[in-house]
């Protein structure tokens, strides 16, 4: 059994697990905090970013100018953002047979896979995550596309270029892989390889192998995944969560007994905890409301901002904001918000039971109704008629570099009084900022993320007690800036099995049975004999029978009939030469009782000798020896068969033959 | 004030341990009113009972001596009953030995045993025996009545205790073989009822009562009533088996607190026969392997070395203190919480702290206990008066060890001194740190909380080493933040452990709140402002951490040097205050409620004491903290809107409250009084009124800027909004606010001080009548009165000593004019009678000064004052009132009929 590991992100894994003659690919997630690199894409021609200086190199050299720009000491990329891809290399992707799908954003990459590789197998997602994911491309997408841009830099990509280049560009990896996004038919064909399931339902692979999604309790559908035959299992960790947020709870039980357990997708800040960070988010937006400040909230489209927005209707009358308006943008908002409320079954208990009543099962449905939460496609259009200050926008993209996040940025940066609160985990928000530089607005980081922090592995592990543990390295110590911190890794036994990218692992583990069927006729003819209490044995003669990797023991088929003889046997009706099966022979031999049993048959001058292993017989007239060990006899005698006959004969009426 | 649901009849009980059947909440593990009413079948042996003493199994009230008198007169010298409870004993009596009568409320006989304690306490029981033969016969039935409930078995053995505790009464008792009867082997001890732990308290508690004298000792061991109690303190029942060891206790204190005490020279042998049992069976409980056997005689001990101070004392301790020692030898030493509690008792004890092997007694326990079972111990040992300087600096070093060990976990350098640092002692107190999260966290709060409470004593060591455990309480506060640096293993453990510990750093916070009283090294000070800082700023501080480190905090800052000379704050302290508001902002924003309410409290606090200083006043204005703390008074959450108004009430008595009438505020410029007399007047909520109205009364007292402008509009204002008011204690505040205005009208109160050389003097007529008028127009006069036969007493109190003060004031209003009767006076008169007789909807009309007086002086009030005093169940408590209450649930008195429905 092998695991493929083919991206390095932990959180955005793309894993290839090869089992019982099965590839499975488990989550493809697209890294791209490449994007970081790039200058931003502004919706509205912005004069600061065009006006920035080109970046030439120490000699001189300006031949780059053209592609790398600086801003404040950073240099950025001046062209179509382009994402790190998960490995190709490393292994044929063609022979993928299935790919897993844990959550809706541990799918970005999966065009690139499906579309470009060669890829013929059937993709396994919730529906939930499908439509999410789909949201999350579509407004990937979009935000590239309507801004199009003319250049496209590739020198800076040039290895010995770029080791001439700064930081972090120097130490960019694979940059050579680094592609532009896909596009919406891609996408497309992409989406319709999935195969929708529903939690706990038991999907066949080939008759090999049965995988099950559980929930994970992370986003809406998101799952883990137990890939089980009969005699082994491995559970897929990926994104979980058992924080009471919307989805339905995680699924811990089913985890149990694993013999390999992947984990990944714990959270990216395992030192704040998401209910504290709730209520910096909403302090630091009250205070700055109340100062007379915007709000800005980079953010996907889907999921902590349900949360977010539950929150903000449970507090925002209470702090006295209920006049503020709020407004989501994104080209998919309308259809993220419509999408959460329609998937009851994939919500928490809470959530379920308001559906009967029926009410909406998020609150927002209030805000929207009572005008308080605005969204709209794009900035263009109602919005600028709508728009108010002060007020709370959410928009993506959260790496700052596309989406209409860049047109506030660039609109408000300027005044102290705003804020941007940076909620999702992603990205570095200093990182994201770099572009922005100098920047007057007040930047909070107020990561949430409701994934598995380490006290909670620990537990689950615990729990769950799989025999071994496979985690990205970035989970076998503590996080570079606080090496002391030994609480934040995973602390198990035996020590967990870590990957990195481009690597290949064998797991500590061996398959050593396999099930096969008897079909009932053959069953009935068997006649097992008890050897001793509870264990009975019995011979079967049969033929194996293997088809979709299922193993059935049939009957043999009848010997043919001499039809008259003289017509020809075809090679077909061959059947295996099968004479009777030698009987097999079991028990012991009492030395004792098969000497005495020797002299009755007229052997004398017996001796009998000890030996480390059991006893030799030696008769010493007829010169042979009886050699009786704990699993042979042997009988040595020189050239006299009717003899080792006759001493064969007398040691089988000591044993037991079936 | 009265609490309706607890009559003071009850109080009693509350304090004292609660016996069995009494409905009061207990913890598991204790025996409940259902478990004792359960267990009332199966017999039960006692292993190990002695046969001896002359047992009556009968109780047979023929051999029973006559009483002397028929019926008693109820003034009997020594008799304290009066002729109703007289009269209506016996039918009580009756109905209590009746199986089929059961006593519904277990509450009704405790009282009854608390009245008959106060009667046997106010004069002889044999005479209230022989005076109410009933009871005498109450508990000869009582052994012999099958399915009687065991809380009127239980109450009856309590009372046959209380009755032979005098020892006439005993031999009386003794003379009928009546005590035999109930408690030997006749009595419940043998029969089913045992089962109920109910009775075996009642059985216990009444041998308690009668351990008074020679006789009930013996009478205690001829009927081997001893082996009984010693099987007891093994009781499933944590009250039997507590209350086994409490007698045993006594029954020891009782021996050597005797005359014999007196005697010098007196060997153990000179004891009672049944002190000698007790020690003997204390020092084969101490040599047993089993540890609850060996904390039940510790218990006992020291108990009973808590109350025996003489030399019997000294010849007890001589001999269980080898079998005492020995325990030490044993690893683990069994029972260390209770050997910890003896060696304390015995080294408090006068008589025996002069004992050389005492203090090595306690060294050696010292360096033989745990760190977490030492800990308690070294603190006791601290807290003694006398005690060997060694012992106390080995106690201390105790005590000092887990913070020595965290701060050398965190330190690279070998520490700041002060600390101790022996290497042998340092494992153990390591072991313990990493064995496992709970003893870690356990060993950390018990030595934080001991350090915090002997910092105040006066007997705390000296030298105090305030740096190093000001470095401690800073560093454990890092452990828990994650941000200590870990020096070695041990620290990298901690900090895995520590990590968002809430209750380490709350023991913490409140160390370092308490350390801000000494005065310590300076150099310290911005390390430990960071780290408050840091816990005030931090998202993961939990509410009840922020609200500590808010308490700490304000410590610190009330407790900061000041330069010498200048009424400004020390550069350290300012810069400190120049980050901690935007902190206190972000709180006052944040979407907790207890977070906002903490900060308000804070904010209210730290206003209060530095109100006058420039630095404090330059930077809360330079921030929002004025603003947002009132916007706050429209918080959802009405304790926030409570600590908002006393906040903005202070920030605007001190002039430091937002500017007003800023663009931004819908609705324009508004007075702050406003914003407050609107939350006294509409607050759905009680707290924010009350703080409305202090805010109010302060203003007054202070001469407020806004208040002083119209006062008399202000004072009608406020009395008109309180006298509506739901809330007694707002209209009890509005009575505080009246006596202020009073004063600044009429001048103070009578004087505090009994002993003042001569009252203060009268104001001037002209002025009298002045303010008189003055009170008129605000309508003083109608709350006063109005809050006279408020339904709460202490509204009532309070005005009645506001217009008794009024009254005398007023005196010499009654000059030549006459200001008596006339019509206004007879109206309000007339009002005044409805408004008594609980009719409060009718106004009582515009007063005048003359008519106000004359209704003061027909007002009875010091009668009304004398009414109010006595307590609100006063007529509901008397003795008789019991006994017909019990004897109407039990159905005697025939009233069943008419229901009160």
């Amino acid at each position: 059994m092998k695991l493929y590991c083919l991206s390095g992100h932990p959180t955005l894994p793309c894993n290839v697990l090869k089992f019982k003659s099965t590839t499975i690919m488990l989550d493809c997630g697209l890294d791209m905090t490449s994007t970081l690199n790039f200058l931003p894409l502004p919706l509205v021609q912005s004069a600061r970013l065009s006006n920035l200086p080109g970046w030439s190199l120490k000699d001189g050299n300006v031949f780059l100018d053209k592609e790398l720009k600086e801003c404040s000491g950073h240099v950025f990329v001046d062209s179509v953002p382009e994402f790190c891809l998960p490995e190709t290399e490393l292994i044929d992707l063609s022979t993928v047979d299935v790919i897993l799908i844990s959550n809706y954003h541990c799918m970005m990459a999966l065009p690139y896979i499906t579309e470009h590789t060669g890829f013929t197998g059937t993709v396994y997602a919730t529906e939930p995550t499908v439509q999410i994911g789909r949201l999350l491309m579509e407004e990937l997408v979009n935000f590239i596309e309507r801004v199009p841009k003319a250049q496209s830099a590739s020198l800076w990509k040039n290895k010995d270029i770029q080791r001439l280049l700064p930081s972090p560009l120097k130490d960019a990896v694979e940059v050579s892989t680094w592609r532009r996004c896909y596009t919406m038919q891609e996408v497309n064909s992409a989406l319709s390889k999935i195969q929708l399931v529903g939690y706990s339902q038991k999907i066949e692979l080939f008759g090999a192998v049965q995988v099950t999604p559980l929930s994970s309790g992370y986003a809406l559908g998101s799952s883990n995944w137990i890939i089980q035959s009969h005699y082994e299992k491995v559970s897929y960790v990926s994104g979980s969560s058992l924080l009471t947020t919307h989805p339905q709870p995680m699924d811990q039980a089913a985890l149990k007994n694993s013999d390999v357990l992947v984990l990944t997708g714990l959270t990216q800040i395992p030192t704040a905890n998401p209910d504290g960070m709730v209520g910096e988010f909403f302090s630091n937006l009250a205070l700055t409301v109340r100062n007379g400040g915007n709000v800005l909230v980079p953010c996907y489209p889907s999921g902590v901002i349900y949360d977010l927005l539950e929150c903000l209707y449970q507090y925002i009358d209470s702090a006295g904001l209920s006049s503020l308006p709020f407004y989501f943008i994104s080209p998919v908002a309308n259809s993220s918000l419509e999408f959460s409320q329609i998937f009851a079954e994939w919500l928490c208990h809470n959530k379920q039971t308001k559906v009967y009543l029926p009410e909406p099962p998020f609150p927002h449905a209030e805000l929207i109704q009572t005008n308080k939460l605005k969204h709209y496609p794009s900035i263009h259009g109602d919005f600028s008629n709508d728009f108010r200050q002060p007020c709370v926008v959410f928009t993506g993209h959260p790496s700052l570099r596309f989406g209409d996040v860049v047109h506030f940025m660039e609109l408000w940066g300027k005044s102290s009084l705003n804020t941007v609160i940076f909620t999702e985990p992603d990205f570095s928000y200093l990182e994201a900022l770099a572009p922005y530089q100098p920047l007057a607005m007040k930047c909070i980081y107020c990561p949430i993320d409701t994934r598995l922090n380490f006290i909670q592995v620990s537990k689950l592990l615990k729990e769950v007690q799989p025999l071994h543990v496979v985690c990205p390295e970035q989970y076998t110590q503590p996080p570079p800036a606080q090496p002391h911190r030994m609480d934040l890794m995973i602390d198990c036994q035996p020590p967990p099995m870590s990957y990195r990218r481009a690597e290949v692992l064998t797991l500590p583990f061996k398959r050593r049975y396999e099930k096969i069927e008897i079909m009932p006729e053959l069953a009935d003819s068997l006649v097992p004999v008890e050897m001793k209490p509870g264990i009975s044995l019995a011979t079967v003669s049969a033929v194996l029978h293997t088809k979709d990797n299922k193993h059935v023991l049939q009957p043999l088929p009848r010997p043919a009939q001499p039809t008259g003889g003289k017509k020809r046997k075809r090679v077909s009706d061959d059947v295996p030469d099968c004479k009777g099966p030698k009987p097999l022979l079991s028990g012991c031999i009492p030395v004792e009782q098969f000497v005495q049993t020797l002299e009755k048959h007229g052997f004398s001058d017996i001796k009998v000798e000890d030996t480390a292993k059991g006893h030799i017989v030696l008769l010493q007239e007829a010169e042979t020896l009886i050699q009786i060990e704990e699993d042979s006899t042997h009988i040595i005698c020189d050239n006299d068969e009717t003899l080792r006959v006759r001493l064969r004969d007398l040691v089988l009426k000591f044993l037991q033959k079936f | 004030m009265h609490v309706p649901g607890e009559t003071p009849a009850q109080a009693p009980h509350a304090r004292a341990h609660p016996g069995p059947g009494l409905p009061v909440a207990r913890s598991a593990g204790v025996c409940t009113v259902a478990e004792c009413s359960r267990a009332d079948s199966g017999l039960t042996s006692q292993p190990g009972q002695r046969r001896a003493g002359p047992v009556c199994t009968r109780g047979c009230p023929r051999t029973y001596p006559q009483p002397r008198l028929a019926y008693p007169h109820p003034r009997s010298p020594g008799l304290a009953m009066d002729p109703e409870c007289s009269q209506l004993l016996p039918a009580l009596c009756a109905a209590l030995a009746d199986p089929r009568q059961p006593v519904a409320d277990d509450t009704c006989l405790e009282k009854l045993l608390d009245w008959f304690k106060t009667v046997t306490e106010a004069g002889s029981s044999l005479l209230l025996l022989e005076g109410s033969p009933c009871l005498v016969e109450l508990l000869c039935q009582v052994p012999r009545a099958p399915g009687l409930s065991p809380g009127v078995l239980a109450f009856s053995l309590r009372l046959a205790g209380l009755l032979a505790a005098q020892e006439d009464c005993f031999q009386y008792l003794q003379q009928g073989q009546l005590l035999p009867g109930l408690f030997g082997e006749a009595g419940p001890l043998g029969g089913a009822a045992w089962t109920a732990p109910t009775v075996r308290s009642g059985w216990i508690q009444g041998l308690r009562a009668m351990a008074q004298h020679p006789s009930a000792l013996r009478f205690l061991d001829d009927f081997g009533a001893l082996d009984t109690v010693f099987s007891l303190q093994g009781d499933s029942s944590l009250f039997v088996a507590s209350a086994a060891g409490q007698l045993l206790a006594h029954v020891l204190a009782l021996c050597m607190g005797g005359p014999a005490g007196a005697q010098p020279g007196l060997q153990a042998r000179d004891w009672p026969a049944c002190a000698q049992r007790i020690v003997g069976h204390i020092e084969e409980a101490l040599c047993s392997a089993a540890a609850p056997r060996v904390t039940q005689a510790l218990h006992v001990l020291s108990t009973t070395f808590g109350r025996c101070h003489g030399p019997w004392g000294q010849v007890l301790w001589e001999r269980l203190s080898p079998p005492v020692a020995r325990l030490l030898e044993k690893d683990p030493v069994l029972a260390a919480h209770a050997l910890v509690d003896l060696l304390l008792s015995v080294a408090r004890s006068p008589a025996l702290s002069s004992d050389s092997g005492l203090w090595e007694t306690l060294a050696q326990t010292l360096g033989h206990l745990s760190p977490t079972q030492a800990g308690p111990l070294a603190l006791g040992v601290l807290k003694l008066q006398d005690c060997p300087q060694a012992l106390r600096t080995q106690a201390f070093d105790v005590l000092l060890q887990p913070l020595a060990c965290v701060l050398k976990a965190a330190a690279e350098a070998p520490g700041p001194p002060g600390l101790p640092a022996a290497p042998a002692e340092d494992s153990a107190v390591v072991d313990v740190l990493l064995s496992s999260r709970s003893a870690c966290v356990g060993l950390l709060c018990q030595t934080l909380a001991h350090l915090e409470l002997l910092l105040p004593t006066p007997q705390r060591p000296s030298p105090w080493p305030q740096a190093a455990l000001l470095g401690a309480a800073v560093t454990v506060l890092q452990f828990c933040r994650g941000s200590a640096v870990p020096a070695s293993g041990v620290g990298s453990r901690l900090c895995v452990t520590l990590a968002g510990c809430v209750r380490v750093q709350r023991a913490a916070l409140d160390f370092l709140g308490a350390l801000s009283q000494d005065t310590g090294p300076r150099e310290l000070l911005p390390r430990v402002f960071a780290v408050l800082l840091d816990y005030l700023a931090s998202p993961d501080s939990s509410p009840t951490v922020l609200r500590k480190a808010f308490q700490a905090t304000l410590r610190w800052l009330l407790s900061s040097p000041q330069p010498p000379g200048s009424c400004d704050l020390d550069p350290h302290t300012q810069r400190f205050l120049g980050e901690l508001l935007p902190v206190l902002q972000k709180r006052l924003c944040s979407p907790c409620w207890e977070v906002r309410d903490s900060g308000l409290e804070f904010l209210a606090q730290v206003t209060r004491s530095w109100a006058g200083q420039a630095g404090f006043r330059d930077a809360l204005l330079a921030s929002e903290v004025p603003e947002l703390a009132e916007q706050l008074l429209q918080d959802p959450e009405s304790y926030v809107r409570a600590s908002a108004v006393t906040a903005v009430g202070l920030l605007s008595g001190r002039g430091l409250h937002a500017a007003r009438g800023s663009p931004e505020r819908p609705g324009g410029p508004q007075s702050l009084l406003l914003d407050l007399l609107h939350v006294l007047s509409t607050d759905s909520e009680g707290f924010p009124r009350r703080a409305a109205m202090q805010v109010f009364t302060e203003w007054l007292r202070d001469g407020h800027a806004e208040v002083a402008a119209d006062p008399e509009r202000f004072v009608a204002r406020v009395l008109q909004a309180a006298s509506q008011d739901l809330d007694w204690e707002v209209r009890a505040q509005g009575l505080e606010l009246a006596r202020v205005f009073l004063a600044q009208m009429l001048g103070q109160p009578g004087p505090d001080c009994p002993y003042a050389v001569a009252p203060p003097a009268a104001p001037a007529p002209g002025r009298l009548a002045q303010a008189l008028r003055a009170l008129c127009r605000v309508r003083l006069f109608e709350f006063a009165f109005r809050a006279l036969f408020d339904c709460d007493r202490a509204v009532a109190q309070k005005s009645c000593d506001l217009l008794l003060f009024l009254r005398d004031r007023a005196a010499p209003c009654d000059g030549p004019q006459g200001m008596g009767g006339g019509p206004d006076a007879a109206s309000a008169e007339a009002t005044l009678q409805r408004w008594r007789a609980g009719e409060q909807g009718q106004p009582l009309g515009p007063l005048e000064p003359e008519a106000a007086v004359a209704v003061l002086r027909a007002l009875d009030l010091e009668g009304l004052r004398g009414a109010l005093a006595e307590s609100s169940d006063h007529v509901e408590r008397s003795p008789q009132s019991l006994l017909q209450d019990m004897l109407a649930t039990v159905g005697v008195l025939g009233d069943h009929e008419a229901d009160c429905y």
